[in-house]
């Protein structure tokens, strides 16, 4: 019996029919051999369009679709859906990209045409072959793991745990709050940062479900979307958890009666002991020993003091990593950044010259926790006078990072402000453009300006040392079309937010997509903000990409809201396209199971073939490619699909 | 060299990396020559030497199969590698039986490169162009 | 009425075939008395008018063996079809084009340059070669014309059986006679042997690891074969995985690795291909450079994996109708 197909080929408004010659297409495609019925319509992906569908299945007893339209990530669904509503089995469509692979990429309206002519065609040709493909669902694991405790992660965190959901929250850092709980004040408000975290970090803590794991890295996910496997590694901080009581005393008895270390926590400019906590309201309230510079690790001969003096006597030398294992149904990736190492960029002296500082450090000094007490300060202790602010440091550089950061004009005026009314010094800062696009930043702007700071349009040159330690920042002043010299005390780069250094690392335990420079993928710009490519894995915040704290919750919440929607629907549909394997082809030469990658195939000695298991089995494809026998076939990318599909974008 | 040439290229291409970049060039509206259609697999694994024969012998000029960056960026964790290890052998065989292994492409183009796929549509199809038409008895087949 | 009469026939042929078919030792005094051998150039004396003279359809089934390399030989096989019932292509080189397949070249030029002028053999100072007309003194001499490559026998005449090796091993051979004598036809292009690859009935096959990984691939003239492991996984290049069992693998148990004469098993539209698919897969390495390198030793993939089916090949395989 022969099939019969419908054809249907979206306008979409005018983002296809501008280009394609939709009507000249469809009739084109209604002449193909078994097409039963072609159609045009302005929105397929619209109720009536998928309506059409329905209605054409039963009237014209279509057994296969094509729908010629955007793309199948976009609507794959959505059609597939329509036909099951239709009765038939959703696998018995084929999408077909005139979109984004014709009418929006082709610049001759004739040659597009053509293109949807030959797509469709092969559509057409392809769907023939397509055989009803039937899925099984599965339940979905109702925890939820968050890799991450920065402000996005937080914020999930307590949206996901007050809903009921169990939350595993798993922090690297000793202490949760990420770079937000450096920061002094948050732009435009002005609002303490931690003022308004700590609360967020403490209603973590005393949240019933979720289960912290900070100092702690995920090692491994196995399984799938529902129902992962995760290892999380938990590295020893020396202090027991369960123990410690948060009185600090051990690191006010440290063998070391000073700081001596550098504070990665205060960005480079304030110091720690091995002993240590970020900061003193730092949750979990437990520090963390660091066994590089901690004498007891270093030598083996410590007097241990801090033991001695510890009341509950919570330190423990011998304590080993610990491996956790948790089932999740959905993971959210809230990462996170770090910002440009601005010694990269050699002209501005950073790390060479003194008084040179960058933002994330300025926090440090304003914050009135860091290791100034909230004195901004140069480095010989005295107050400076006149302070340079200098944006676009490593962003917007092609030899760089060529995208730009968002928040760090922000963060500029913020920190003239706050210069500006803690010391009175003379600020300026050297902008290219001030980017002020949030709710009431242009006011903030505004306000600034009024505050007295100096503005100066242009580049930067070079920082050169001067007389009496001070600094001579040498610029293009556009704005008066001049090269110009300033002289001043102190200089704060605007550096730029970057991905982690071992962000490669960590997207491939996670197994998410990035972009080149390695910020976390989303599967669509527009409409799936906070999706990655791989199934129940979704993103939050920085790691996106660089935005501010309000887009930051926004997104957190809505990675959280998705998250919810993944395991509340409580089943998840299986793979589709697994494979087949025909026991009454396959020879048992056994190159199917040697390339699977997932150890889904297994060999049967006393039928001397090999079978699969297809909850392992993820689709790939790779043992249909390699079977000698052709016995296996793989759901919606046989070899009798490819074939014609291959051959319909050829010819006729 | 025939002006008018216009080649017949297929491009296979991964759906997790090279698909995303091409729907990501659409969306960008990043124009480039139509002598290429896409057809995809989920994984460059799949990929069978067969197509790349039946290809040229129904028409292609030349053949483009791209998927995700060794060595990790695989969906399905080698998949890329079993490909390339295929294509290594195909492109000999290919010479050997009087096909220029010129007209096989192998690429590998991430998700978020679609600027990286116009280039290699482009200069790919200005390659082929320039080789001319395919001329060997494998397109004299017919099936 | 008499036996059923059969013929045989050798076009671009070793004789290895012939061979084989005599090959079935006793069992050959069951099949001469069970037809009338009309048509055995190789046993019997033999005219071109011995078969222009039979009826149309008057032998029951004919047994081609050997390439398709010039006129003569189509004029015969187009002869044969005309004569049989049934047309069998026996061995590789008639099913697939076998081993002269392997003798593709650009055009024909090149074809009488490389094998009468420039080979690597050749000793031909006065460059001689051959014409397909020659006239002197009002005598004319033709000989057939070359065909600018090998073709299957399929690609000129209608085959309804194909008989697969090279040579068909005796079994293969007789489990086709019994077939035909027995009535039970089967469907038209059905290959004897095997439904399954050869690593099947393999009897290595129990030693092979689930996972055959190879780290690089050696001729078999490069390593000491452990007859009782599998050659595949010992890193020998053996195509048992992709080519048709049946044979009872005779090359096996003489400490070869297989080398794909029974060519492939339905629904492989491309024998070579699918070889070059799975050896390809199966070597053991993550880095580029090192993929290269080693698949580089491979020192003539057409001529190894398209040993005995070039010409059925997807690079030239034409339909029947369809050539020169």
């Amino acid at each position: 019996m022969e099939n019969r197909i419908g054809v249907y080929i979206c306008h979409c408004g005018t983002n296809i029919a501008g280009k394609v010659d939709v009507e000249k297409v469809r009739e084109y495609a209604s002449h193909l051999k078994n097409v039963v019925i072609a159609r045009t319509y302005m929105f397929m992906c619209s109720e009536p369009g998928q309506e059409m569908i329905i209605k054409d299945i039963k009237e014209y007893g279509l057994n296969r679709i094509v729908v010629a339209a955007c793309t199948e990530t976009l609507h794959g669904h959505t059609f597939r859906e329509a036909a099951k509503k239709g009765g038939l089995n959703p696998y018995l469509v084929q999408m077909v990209s005139i979109r984004e692979f014709d009418s929006w990429v082709t610049e001759n309206k004739e040659e597009a045409t053509e293109k949807a002519k030959s797509l469709i065609r092969a559509g057409v040709y392809r769907v023939n072959y397509h055989r009803p493909v039937e899925t099984t669902t599965y339940p979905v694991n109702s925890n939820v793991l968050i890799v991450g405790a920065g402000i996005a992660g937080i914020t999930a965190a307590l949206v996901l745990a007050d809903a009921g959901k169990h939350v595993y929250l798993v922090e690297r850092q000793g202490f949760i709050g990420g770079n937000m709980a450096k920061f002094d004040k948050t732009f435009p408000t002005l609002d303490c940062a931690s003022c308004i975290l700590t609360p967020k970090m403490s209603a973590v803590k005393n949240n019933p479900n979720i289960t912290l794991y900070t100092y702690s890295d995920v090692e491994k996910i196995d399984g799938f979307v529902g129902n992962f496997d995760v290892t999380i590694n938990r590295r020893p901080r020396y202090v027991r958890e369960d123990l410690c009581i948060g009185c600090l005393s051990c690191i006010e008895n440290c063998v070391y009666k000073e700081p001596k270390f550098i504070s990665e926590f205060d960005e480079g400019i304030g110091k720690r002991k091995p002993v240590y906590v970020s900061f003193p309201q730092a949750i979990p309230l437990v520090p963390v020993i660091d066994p590089e510079t901690c004498i007891q690790f270093r030598t083996g001969k410590c007097v241990q003091t801090c033991l001695k003096g510890c009341p509950t006597k919570a330190i423990d030398f011998s304590m080993k990593e610990e491996k956790v294992n948790v089932k999740v149904g959905a993971i959210i990736a809230a990462t996170g950044f770090k910002v440009f190492d601005a010694s990269r960029d050699s002209k501005y002296g950073y790390g060479k010259l003194p008084n040179v500082f960058t933002t994330i450090q300025m926090e440090r000094m304003l914050n009135s926790a860091g290791p100034t007490g909230g004195e901004i300060r140069l480095q010989d202790g005295s107050v400076p006078k006149e302070v340079a602010i200098i944006n676009c440091v490593g962003s917007r550089n092609e030899n760089f990072n060529a995208y730009c950061s968002r928040v760090c004009c922000m963060i500029g005026l913020k920190h003239a402000h706050m210069i500006k009314d803690r010391i009175g010094a003379d600020v300026t800062i050297f902008y290219t453009d001030i980017r002020a696009n949030g709710k009431g930043y242009e006011e903030f702007y505004r306000k600034i300006m009024l505050e007295g700071v100096n503005f100066v349009r242009g580049e930067v040159a070079s920082i050169i040392p001067s007389e009496n330690n001070r600094l001579t920042i040498i610029f293009e002043d556009t704005l008066l079309s001049r090269v110009r010299k300033k002289e001043v005390d102190m200089v704060i780069l605007n550096v730029g937010l970057e991905p982690h250094d071992d962000w490669e690392d960590v997207r491939k335990v996670l197994n998410l997509t990035c972009t080149k420079e390695g910020w976390l993928m989303e599967k669509h710009p527009k409409l799936a903000p906070v999706t990655s490519l791989s199934d129940g894995r979704f993103i939050a915040g920085a790691a996106q990409f660089p935005k501010d704290i309000p887009d930051t919750v926004a997104q957190a919440e809505a990675a959280a809201a998705e998250a919810m929607s993944l395991v509340d629907r409580g089943v998840v549909e299986s793979e589709p396209n697994v494979i087949s394997i025909d026991e009454n082809k396959c020879s048992g030469c056994k190159m199917c199971i040697s390339v699977c990658p997932f150890n889904a195939i297994t060999y049967n000695e006393e039928k001397n073939i090999a079978e699969v298991n297809i909850g392992l089995c993820k689709g790939c494809g790779a043992c249909n490619a390699v079977c000698p026998s052709g016995a296996i076939s793989q759901n919606n990318y046989t070899d009798d699909e490819l074939f014609a599909e291959i051959m319909g974008v050829l010819r006729e | 060299m025939n002006d008018n040439f216009e080649p017949k290229i297929v491009a296979i291409f991964c759906y997790w990396c090279t698909t995303q970049a091409a729907e990501l060039a659409g969306t960008s509206r990043m124009t480039y020559a139509p002598n290429v259609k896409i057809v995809k697999t989920m994984c460059t694994g799949r990929v069978d030497p067969q197509f790349i024969l039946w290809a040229f012998r129904n028409g292609a000029d030349g053949v483009i199969v791209s998927g995700c960056h060794p060595p990790s960026d695989c969906h399905y964790e080698d998949g890329n590698f079993k490909w390339f290890r295929k294509y290594v052998l195909l492109s000999k065989t290919l010479e050997q039986a009087g096909i220029d292994p010129k007209r096989l492409r192998q690429e590998w183009i991430s998700a978020s490169e679609a600027d990286k796929l116009k280039k290699v549509i482009t200069e790919f199809t200005e390659e082929i162009k320039a080789l001319g038409p395919l001329k060997h008895p494998i397109r004299e087949g017919g099936d | 009425m008499g036996k059923p009469k059969v013929g045989f026939y050798w076009f671009a042929s070793c004789g290895g075939c012939e061979e084989s078919q005599v090959d079935i030792a006793d069992k050959l005094i069951d099949v001469v008395n069970a037809v009338d051998i009309a048509i055995w150039p190789v046993a019997l004396d033999f005219k071109d008018s011995d078969l222009e003279k039979l009826e149309d359809g008057e032998l029951v089934a004919c047994f081609l063996n050997g390439a398709i390399t010039n006129s003569e030989h189509r004029k015969i096989a187009e002869l044969f079809r005309k004569k049989s019932k049934y047309v069998i292509a026996y061995g590789a080189c008639s099913y697939m084009g076998g081993i002269p397949g392997l003798e593709v070249s650009k055009d024909k030029e090149s074809l009488i340059e490389r094998v009468y002028l420039k080979g690597d053999i050749v000793v031909n100072p006065d460059k001689v070669v051959p014409v397909q007309e020659f006239k002197e003194d009002g005598v004319r001499i033709e000989i057939p014309e070359i065909y600018e490559r090998p073709y299957s026998l399929d690609e000129v005449i209608d085959v309804d059986f194909y008989v697969p090796g090279c040579p068909p091993t005796p079994n293969v051979f007789l489990d086709a006679v019994n077939t035909l004598l027995s009535g039970k036809i089967p469907e038209k292009g059905y290959v004897f042997g095997s439904r399954k690859s050869l690593c099947n009935e393999c009897p290595l096959n129990k030693t092979k690891p689930e996972k055959v990984l190879v780290k690089e691939f050696k001729r078999p003239h490069e390593v000491i074969l452990d007859p009782e492991k599998c050659y595949l996984a010992q890193g020998v290049i053996c195509l048992g995985p992709v080519t048709r069992g049946g044979c009872d693998s005779l090359c096996i148990k003489g400490g070869m690795p297989c080398t794909g004469c029974f060519g492939p098993l339905e629904g492989i539209k491309d024998y070579g291909a699918k070889a070059i698919s799975y050896i390809a897969s199966i070597l053991d390495s993550k880095d580029l450079d090192e993929i290269r390198k080693t698949l580089e030793k491979i020192p003539d993939p057409l001529g190894t994996f398209y040993r005995y089916s070039l010409p059925r090949s997807l690079f030239y395989k034409k339909r029947v109708g369809d050539k020169k």
